[in-house]
């Protein structure tokens, strides 16, 4: 394995494996919140058994994430010396910000764990505020220096080395603001409807059962609304890409050629040396109405890039579809669900919404990874879109695919460690009968 | 003092501080693996309870230290992270097993074999990883990652050698010593239990040697393991203040436990084991990576130094009190022996 794909695939593994972890531990809080919030409103005791068992397996994910990130930020030297060298005084500004939202959010996730008697209710829910704000905020932070990575401004080059740096501007490029909406909605629509799958799944086998009910309905709470949004703030973060990156959004949506009238691409498989999608539908002009909100409007194609600067096309055309068309099945259940819920129908009597709802659980996983893996692939061959190639960024160092190995099976087997572990913690739920009924 | 040479400051404080915290819970793990005897289980169970709020945040202190790094001294970090990418790495695996196995091990919800087969991951982890930040520092101290052959050349010459020295290993030994020492001191505050008190009281004595021996045997090697290290520390004009003051706090440490005046041995062995952060630091001043890499050479532009600086005031705003109030509600006397949830 050549030394610069095994580095890439390191940090494509190290970010797939900790990008699940921080978005639950974004938006588990969130739940175990509101969950807490009710049960002081309504004395509810479900609702604090909720708040407690969440924490629990949030406690086991905060931590995974909190080491598995710990890697990333080191990785980022270890694997891209170069591009930590130019970038660190550019765009170091958040991360060092990061750093900061990070520390209130381990501080007070303590607190929250194991502060359960030690301190008032109130100062307990107020801890549980602060870890969903600054696990909020950190993930912003981070995103903001992806989105740089990908719209890199605030500096100029002399020879390779920075003439002049203005760190704010970098903070506030073109694609901080869709890149960081995108991900933090899809932080709580994953999360949301994963816990919402699950509870849904176990009220179709156990519909009297209103600890699952109640969970169900805090789970869609938050999940819902942000699933909906999610494709408004796809398509504002499309239109960005068009604009500052044409190569990836050519790969994106499989455009070979640069037409006025472009047709959406749905599906299919992209032929990069017969310049087509095999098995593709076509819906035609779809594309240049969606992106310019102009049916005839120009979309620059793969023909204007130069073929060595070509992403993976197929890659990226696949991956896009895949998040597209999952979230798009988040969007449609989501609004179900709350349609359900505003006519104060009961979901427990609802089979079919629970099982549309169950099958939705890994869904907005998967629709991050595949987002994750349009952004990073449709970026290449650069690491800094235009400035830096990922080529001349990597570390001297040989032998990178032992490193890569080893961080692979260490992450496998961590991840089927946690997934026992939360089977696990799910097994006995409380049967708590609907007294409602 | 100059934006750059602040901002060195505050990284070694960041250094120093998890050192202190985050190494502490290292040590923590280190007695959890050597526990012994008949109060095996409530000496396991009183690290775990002394580490459990608090390591999260602890770990934070690291992240700081590495983002100031890359943020205002680029080409230094960029230089550490290819020619120490193997302890490094290394490292990063204990942090991760550590970590893991520790709220994995907390998950087990009864299940003996579960528990004390992820309790064994926690301790294994937590004795492997402190002498591996001990030799990325003494490799940087000593001055071989910026020689020739460094960073390049075949991969034994240039990445390994650099830093698997004796003088690397025996600073290795020292920061597992000192975390061990650290965690034993803390130990002792934390809990009632007077019986365990004197297990920890004695672990704290017998640790303290241990730290006294690898620090004689860390000066031998020194001569020729990091001779600019020593050039830095015998011409300051600080030498001698500084050798005073690091065997007062170190005697009054021992003196401290001795005489059972756990909190003032706390103050002393935390004073101890930062002295030693610092006089490596103030050794090797105004070099970031000596030989070659200094500390206002690498500096990003002064634009970023600044704001770096505005974020760190608005950050420890926030920050401070919030570790205030983490440490008082865990930590203070009178709720230290309520069980954790």
């Amino acid at each position: 394995m050549p030394d610069l794909l095994a580095a890439r695939a390191q940090m494509g593994i190290s970010l797939a494996f900790h990008i699940v972890f921080a978005v639950i531990g974004i938006a588990m809080p969130l739940l175990m919140v509101v969950a807490e919030v009710r049960w002081l409103k309504s004395g509810d005791t479900v609702y604090l058994e909720l708040a407690r068992r969440w924490a629990k397996g949030t406690a086991v994910l905060f931590a995974v994430g909190a080491v598995s990130g710990t890697v990333l930020s080191f990785e980022l030297g270890l694997l891209w010396p170069r591009f930590m060298e130019l970038a660190g005084p550019i765009i170091g500004i958040p991360f060092s910000l990061e750093g900061f939202a990070f520390f209130v959010e381990a501080i007070f996730l303590g607190v929250y764990l194991y502060g359960w008697t030690r301190i008032p209710a109130r100062a307990h829910v107020a801890a549980g505020v602060l870890v969903a704000v600054s696990g909020a905020v950190s993930g912003v932070f981070v995103v903001i220096v992806n989105a740089w990575m990908n719209a890199p401004t605030g500096f100029t080059l002399e020879a390779g080395r920075i003439a002049t740096v203005d760190p704010l501007a970098a903070m506030a490029n073109d694609a901080a603001f869709t890149q960081t909406l995108h991900m933090t909605l899809a932080a709580y629509a994953a999360t949301g409807l994963a816990v919402a799958g699950i509870h849904g799944w176990a009220l179709r086998r156990d519909p009297m059962n209103a600890f699952h009910l109640k969970a169900l309905k805090v789970a869609l709470l938050i999940g819902a609304p942000a699933a909906i949004l999610q494709p408004l703030s796809g398509d504002l973060a499309a239109r960005q890409v068009a604009r500052a990156q044409p190569a990836k959004f050519a790969a994106m949506e499989a455009v070979f050629e640069t037409r006025r009238g472009a047709p959406l691409t749905l599906g299919g498989w992209p032929d990069v040396g017969a310049r087509e999608t095999r098995l593709a539908v076509e819906i035609p002009r779809a594309l240049s109405l969606l992106t310019f909100g102009d049916a005839d409007a120009l979309v620059t194609g793969l023909d204007r890039v130069p073929r060595e600067e070509w992403p993976n096309v197929a890659a990226v055309h696949l991956s896009f579809q895949v998040m597209v068309a999952l979230g798009g099945y988040m969007a449609l259940v989501s609004a179900w669900a709350l349609t359900v819920l505003a006519r104060r129908r009961e979901l427990a009597g609802r089979p079919r919404l629970l099982l549309a709802l169950a099958v939705a659980t890994p869904m907005g996983f998967v629709a991050t990874e595949a987002g994750w893996m349009v952004t990073e692939l449709g970026r290449q061959p650069w690491v800094i879109q235009g400035v830096l190639r990922t080529a001349d960024a990597v570390t001297p160092m040989p032998g990178l695919v032992v490193p890569f190995a080893g961080f692979t099976l260490l992450y496998v087997f961590l991840g089927v460690v946690v997934l026992v572990i939360l089977r696990r913690l799910m097994r006995h739920t409380p049967v708590v009968l609907d007294e409602g009924r | 003092m100059s934006a750059a040479g602040t901002l060195a400051a505050i990284l070694v404080l960041a250094l120093n501080a998890y050192v202190l915290l985050g190494g502490a819970d290292f040590g923590g793990g280190v007695w959890d693996l050597l526990a012994r005897g008949p109060r095996a289980a409530r000496q396991r169970a009183l690290v775990a309870r002394a580490i459990g709020p608090v390591w999260e945040a602890n770990h934070v202190w690291l992240i700081l230290a590495i983002v100031l790094l890359f943020t205002c001294f680029p080409a230094a970090f960029a230089r550490i992270s290819i020619t120490l990418h193997v302890p490094l790495a290394l490292m990063l695996v204990g942090i991760v097993v550590r970590g893991s196995a520790f709220t994995f091990r907390s998950s087990g919800a009864g299940d003996a074999a579960f528990e004390r087969r992820w309790g064994r991951a926690f301790a294994g982890a937590s004795l492997l990883t402190p002498p591996l930040l001990g030799i990325t520092l003494a490799a940087i101290a000593s001055g071989r990652v910026g020689e020739k052959g460094a960073g390049r050349g075949t991969f034994l010459e240039g990445y390994v050698l650099t830093w698997l020295t004796p003088f690397g290993v025996a600073v290795g030994v020292l920061t597992l010593a000192c975390f061990a020492y650290l965690a034993a001191v803390y130990l002792v505050l934390e809990t009632d239990d007077q019986v365990l008190r004197e297990d920890f009281r004695h672990r704290a004595i017998r640790s303290g040697i241990a730290v006294l021996a690898a620090a004689v045997l860390v000066l031998g090697l020194a001569g020729t393991g990091a001779p600019r290290l020593v050039d830095g520390l015998v011409r300051s004009p600080w030498a001698l203040p500084y050798v005073a003051a690091t065997g007062l706090t170190a005697a009054a440490a021992f003196g401290a436990l001795w005489r059972r005046r756990y909190g003032l041995a706390r103050v002393a062995a935390a004073a101890k084991v930062s002295l030693l952060v610092w006089g490596w630091a103030l050794a090797q001043y105004p070099y970031l990576v000596p030989p070659d890499l200094t500390v206002a050479g690498t500096a990003a532009p002064p634009v970023t130094l600044r704001l770096v600086l505005i974020g760190l005031g608005a950050g420890s705003i926030v920050v401070i009190p919030s570790l205030y109030y983490l440490f008082r509600v865990f930590k203070m006397a009178g709720v230290r022996e309520q069980s954790p949830e």
